[in-house]
């Protein structure tokens, strides 16, 4: 019987502790030990999930998790799409990450767009051996001769960069003032820093902050006249189109987008944010720490949002339009009530289809909460969920606003773990990565890349929530599960039943 | 609003709607420091020009969309081909990530590898930790009979010495002292994928030949009249294993596939996962030195295995990656040549269908020019194949080709009249390709799926025959190697030049008499 269907939550408890420990038997004692603080059951009334995070991972286990170098270029720097990211090193990191996070952009890519190009150093032995400076000073001018119309560059250092010892921002700096005072930006992202994706983004951050925002002099001519319902989105990378279906409504409401970060995102709108009336996160993880250092030096205040299924929306948006005057809080009002009718007819299409199954997530470093409202909109419920690269502060938020009491929590699953995981609690669908989705395809259990969505979308805001519940009636609902087993294998033929 | 709940838009057609179009043009006119478009017409115009490629070509240290990915991908194929391996990789864990995304989007298949998780204090005291501590975590928990391990270029820049480090391992635990763990020295910095396929195909024979390490004694080669095989770095390695075991079945040949990963990327949805599918036997393996002869199917995947195959007592051939009649011909014939064994009629009538459809659709080929990218045999196979076919490989280009690979090729152009133009392009990359596309236009262009921004660009249509593709399912599943391969090939071919044909004279009232039913 699956855990799902468990109706005390005492039971459920007892029987998730009961997996935790029987996963756990496998390992070393050593590794046991520190494996067993990263998986708990949610206590209800706790702070946090009771479970440590952002700690290393163990050597030798399936850690789902990326790097520093996948955090900054793959997330944060890589969607800027007026800018050309050097993968500084050898080839491979550029090429695994090309194209592979569907961060939309409108623009002629290899004219004055970039995003889905894949521009390296392609480090040789000899430049491990000499220094990979000289290199990079060339690689610059080279880009400047082919690509006139570039905004700015930036240097994404993989992890000989950092080993060897190159001087990345001697180079970027001379390379600025050569170029007119061109935007030229090293980022130390290199893979072996931190233990995860996550450092990658604070680097990154740190980057925008000293490269970017600190080049702005205060004389410097604004692009536009400012108004007072001006925004900017932060940390939305439009996977899918995530940030134009939230940009939507944000504009529907009277508020003014001025810059988007970091998909579809321009070095113009990086530029601009410092004047923005009020930062909007939606992904805290990756973006918090520049949004905290904009509410610092220039008194920007922020606000998380959560765009997945109509209950966030409509919280959020009335969220973001607490910081405002009365015509926006209307225009909030006016929002949720002119898409009504949409959710409505959604949810009136895909409840029936969805009600009462069962998810399991494992995702990066905020839809393992974000999408759990979205979910319970269309009547499923989370029944296990963990960070790849989440912190103690994630815990807190999903213990806080997202969780029920007897969750299976699991930070930076191990895929031993999370094989198990499912195969005991035989969730309808399951919700993390790429590497993670044949495994329990095999296993016969649907799938949805929450990530990306699985080359769909988008998934955030009204527009967005009615392809997320198409999405889910089609992954669960799909006739081929069905299937996975051989009708000879499932029903004993009566002959054999009788010699029993 | 566009969106509806009957009729629910994706993204395809959700953003082409008039709110979202507006939305997205005030954006770029009002934030985003858009240039003029007329200056972007004119650089993009000035991005065609012979002027251009110049400058282009005389890149010295920039590469742009290279055709080519780092070693540790190569070695991780290789190594996921024995009996319940498990690949672990030295060094630092997101390399680890995105090998195993790569090749689950090219195969849409899981792919096990753990990493031994090294970050910054292992960058200053060296992984031998990590690999004491991984090497027991990935033994008790995913029960290997086998870890295959290689490195990143952290490992590689730091000298993390695996010998040292396994034996220490060894000595403190981590696995039975009897257990097999080969390995390989695979920096990121040196060759590419196909390198790293080589070295842990080579490591993985090395240790099992060469006494384990120092552990065992050399193993004695007492030869008998067995085959092996090596298929190489391969996009199509589920076809392809399976289609070259079935010839070496219609011959009647013994044989061993050493790195058999075709059934690991090929697993059933049946309820169960697969950790660990098929695979070279380690007793195979083993037992593999016996042989009478090592054919590879790509010279340039197995340049330092094949010289030590050969050093202990075999004959070695290699093949660069046969495509078509003369190329299958030649493989069958060396097959024949070295077991005695000879070719069977049915392979004989296979021969004669390919021929049969060559024959059938040369009229449509004949005479087009092709640009071919991507590993050295690939593109070598291709071209012999196009010019079999009468159509000129007219730029072939493989950005980890070298010197060597380029006076091959130059040489297969000079031996036909439809090589007299064509050109080999060892080193450059995909945008080296888009001028040469600019100014030396060709009718198809084959590649893998990074090839579409190029098709995009230049309006060269794309066939996809590569590694990876990404954009399209399960070719993989479909053989490109013996006579069938070959179908598979020229059917690949001949549909997108009758796309194009059908493309270019469908407009109604205008070229209605070329649009025809019978092609």
């Amino acid at each position: 019987m699956s855990l799902a269907s468990t109706q005390s939550v005492a039971e459920i408890k007892a029987r998730n502790k009961e997996l935790i420990d029987e996963v756990l038997e496998v390992y070393p004692e050593k590794t046991a030990k520190r494996r067993a603080k990263h998986l708990n059951v949610h206590e209800a009334g706790k702070p946090d999930c009771g479970v440590k995070s952002n700690l290393k991972s163990i050597p030798g286990v399936m850690t789902i998790r990326g790097c520093a170098y996948a955090g900054s270029k793959g997330v944060v720097w890589g969607p800027i799409k007026d800018m050309i990211h050097i993968s500084h090193g050898p080839v491979g990191c550029g090429q695994y990450s090309w194209g592979s996070r569907r961060n939309y952009y409108v623009g002629t890519t290899g004219i004055d767009a970039f995003g889905t190009m894949q521009f390296t150093s392609d480090f040789q032995e000899k430049d491990i051996v000499f220094g990979g400076d000289k290199k990079l000073a060339k690689v610059i001018d080279e880009i400047e001769t082919l690509f006139p119309l570039n905004r700015g560059i930036t240097v994404q250092s993989e992890c000989p960069i950092g080993l060897i010892g190159d001087d990345i921002e001697a180079v970027s700096r001379a390379k600025s003032k050569e170029y007119d005072g061109k935007t030229i930006v090293p980022v130390r992202c290199e893979g072996f820093r931190g233990v995860s994706q996550s450092l990658g983004h604070h680097i990154a951050n740190d980057a925008v902050r000293d490269w970017v925002f600190d080049k702005i002099t205060s004389e410097a001519e604004l692009r536009f006249e400012p108004t007072p319902y001006d925004v900017a989105i932060i940390g939305d990378y439009n996977i899918g189109g995530d940030a134009w279906s939230s940009r939507i409504l944000l504009e529907e409401m009277g508020l003014r987008v001025i810059a988007q970060w970091s998909g579809d995102g321009s070095l113009a709108e990086l530029e601009a944010t410092p004047k923005a009336k009020l930062n909007i996160l939606h992904c805290y993880r990756s973006m918090n720490y520049i949004s905290r250092h904009m509410e610092e030096k220039f008194g920007i205040p922020w606000c998380e949002y959560n765009f997945f299924g109509p209950s966030k929306i409509a919280e959020s948006l009335r969220k973001i339009a607490s910081f405002f005057d009365d015509k926006i809080k209307d225009g909030a009002e006016r929002v949720i009530v002119k898409y009504k009718p949409l959710m409505d007819a959604v949810t009136a299409k895909y409840r029936p289809r969805l009600e009462g199954k069962s998810v399991m997530l494992f995702v990066g470093g905020l839809r393992p909460r974000h999408v759990i409202g979205a979910y319970e909109d269309l009547g499923m419920e989370v029944i296990g969920t963990g960070y790849e690269f989440g912190h103690n502060d994630d815990y807190q938020r999903t213990a806080r606003h997202y969780v029920k009491d007897g969750t299976l929590i699991y930070d930076d699953v191990t895929g031993y773990e999370f094989e198990r995981f499912v195969e005991k609690m035989q969730p309808d669908i399951v919700g993390s990565g790429i590497k993670e989705k044949y495994v329990f395809q095999k296993m016969g259990v649907p799938f949805r890349q929450m990530h990306s969505w699985d080359y769909s979308g988008p998934y955030h805001g009204y527009d967005g929530f009615a392809i997320f519940a198409r999405d889910m009636d089609m992954a669960i609902n799909s006739p081929i599960w069905k299937k996975t087993r051989a009708p000879w294998k499932d029903t004993p033929r009566p002959s054999l039943m009788a010699a029993e | 609003m566009p969106q509806n709940a009957e009729n629910v838009l994706d993204h395809f057609e959700l953003f082409r709607g008039p709110e979202y179009q507006q939305m997205l043009a005030n954006k770029r006119a009002l934030f985003e420091n858009a240039h003029d478009p007329a200056e972007i017409e004119r650089i993009r115009e000035w991005a065609k020009t012979p002027e251009y490629r110049e400058k282009n070509f005389a890149r010295e240290e920039l590469t742009i969309n290279p055709a080519k990915a780092c070693q540790p991908l190569g070695a991780v194929f290789a190594s996921v081909g024995f009996e319940r391996t498990l690949p672990f990789v030295h060094g630092s864990q997101g390399c680890v990530a995105y090998y195993r995304s790569h090749l689950s989007r090219h195969f849409k298949e899981p792919t096990s590898c753990v990493s031994s998780s090294m970050t910054e204090d292992a960058a200053v005291f060296g992984g031998l930790n990590n690999m004491i501590d991984g090497l027991a975590n990935s033994y008790n928990m995913y029960k290997p009979k086998m870890i295959a391990v290689s490195t990143t270029c952290m490992a590689e820049v730091i000298g993390d010495d695996l010998n040292a480090f396994i034996k220490t391992s060894k000595e403190k635990g981590s696995v039975p002292a009897e257990f097999d763990v080969p390995f390989a020295h695979t920096p990121a910095f040196v060759g590419s994928h196909i390198t790293g396929y080589d070295n842990a195909l080579k490591g993985i024979i090395e240790h099992f030949w060469d006494g384990k390490a120092r552990a065992e004694p050399k193993l004695e080669r007492e030869p008998n009249e067995k085959i092996n095989f090596i298929g190489g770095f391969d996009g199509y390695t589920v076809g392809n294993i399976r289609e070259v075991k079935r010839i070496f079945e219609l011959m009647g040949i013994g044989y061993t596939i050493l790195a058999d990963n075709s059934d690991v990327f090929d697993t059933p949805t049946d309820g169960e996962f697969r950790m660990y599918d098929g695979g070279t036997t380690l007793e195979d393996t083993a037992n593999a030195i016996h042989a009478k002869a090592t054919i590879s199917m790509q010279q340039y995947c197995t340049e330092r295995t094949l010289p030590f195959i050969a050093s202990h007592g075999q004959q070695v051939v290699a093949f660069n990656h046969p495509v078509g009649v003369s190329a299958t011909d030649d493989f069958l014939m060396t097959l024949s040549r070295i077991t005695g064994k000879a070719i069977p009629k049915l392979l004989e009538r296979e021969r004669g269908r390919l021929v049969d459809a060559m024959a059938d659709s040369s009229a449509h080929i004949h005479g087009k020019k092709f640009a071919i990218y991507g590993d050295p045999d690939l593109c070598y196979g291709l071209a012999a194949f196009l010019l079999e076919l009468g159509s000129e490989p007219t730029h072939v280009l493989s950005t980890n080709g070298n010197k060597g690979w380029e006076d091959k090729m130059q040489a297969l152009f000079a031996s036909s009249q439809f090589g007299k133009d064509c050109h080999a392009y060892p080193g450059k990359d995909l945008w080296h390709m888009r001028s040469l596309l600019f100014t030396e236009p060709v009718d198809f262009l084959i590649g893998n799926t990074y090839g579409k921004y190029l098709e995009r660009d230049t309006g060269t249509p794309l066939i996809r025959i590569g590694f990876p593709v990404f954009d399209r399912h399960h070719h993989h599943r479909y053989p490109v190697w013996g006579y069938q391969g070959g179908m598979n090939v020229l059917v690949k071919i001949l549909d997108k030049i009758f796309e194009e044909i059908d493309r270019n004279t469908n407009v109604v009232g205008k070229t209605d008499y070329s649009f025809d039913i019978i092609r």
